[in-house]
């Protein structure tokens, strides 16, 4: 059976959404399954449009933080969230979105990335997928 | 048998290994898989891949920061 790498996404600071998709798309290059659970401040990533929008979560300093870190993210030549998440639908990865945090939120399905998510769940399915995970991570 | 080219030289961290691994789904089996690439950790870590996958490593060649690897699906 292939391994598998699930990984909660809870924080929607900008920073952390990278770790979760680095780790998720080097797990799928190195040939396992990958699940990516976005609930809480995560979830406002999946908004239309709101996946750039996180702040950093050290140093955003009113978005001056952001600002500077985003220029020499570019010098880097480091990847956009857009292409990150692209590449981890393209090979296979998997979405799933907290039906209850919509709740709270006050989030409708059409206000959300659609296109990118394959699952409307609770906690019993990423328990389901957690434990039998070679990896699992709370971001 | 084909050959397919990978050039992901400048780009860092994950870009080698994903734009590796999609190059992978591409091919067939027996294809040759050349990857040009400039990132240092990724000339260790695409080799890693290739035994997770298990698959051929036929070749790595030059310098930390400018590097070919050849794959054998």
């Amino acid at each position: 059976m292939t391994e598998k790498a699930t990984i909660v996404v809870q924080s929607g600071d900008m920073d952390k959404l990278y770790s979760a998709l680095i780790i998720a798309n080097g797990a799928l290059a190195m040939g396992m399954e990958a699940s990516l659970y976005f609930t809480f401040w995560g979830l406002e990533r999946l908004k239309k449009g709101g996946l750039e929008k996180g702040t950093l979560s050290k140093m955003h300093l009113l978005g001056l933080g952001k600002w500077m870190v985003r220029r020499r993210m570019a010098k880097a030549r480091v990847a956009s969230l857009e292409r990150l998440i692209t590449d981890f639908k393209a090979l296979g990865g998997k979405i799933l979105a907290c039906e209850m945090t919509m709740e709270i939120m006050g989030i409708k399905r059409e206000d959300l990335r659609e296109d990118w998510i394959d699952e409307y769940g609770a906690v019993g399915s990423y328990i389901k997928d957690a434990r039998e995970s070679a990896i699992t991570l709370f971001i | 048998m084909a050959e397919i080219k990978v050039d992901v030289r400048g780009e860092t961290c994950p870009v080698p290994l994903v734009e590796m691994r999609k190059a992978l789904r591409r091919a067939a089996p027996g294809d040759l898989i050349e990857i040009l690439g400039t990132h240092p950790a990724s000339k260790k870590e695409i080799p890693m891949a290739v035994e997770a996958l298990q698959l051929e490593l036929v070749a790595v060649e030059g310098t930390d920061t400018d590097w070919v690897i050849r794959i054998r699906r």
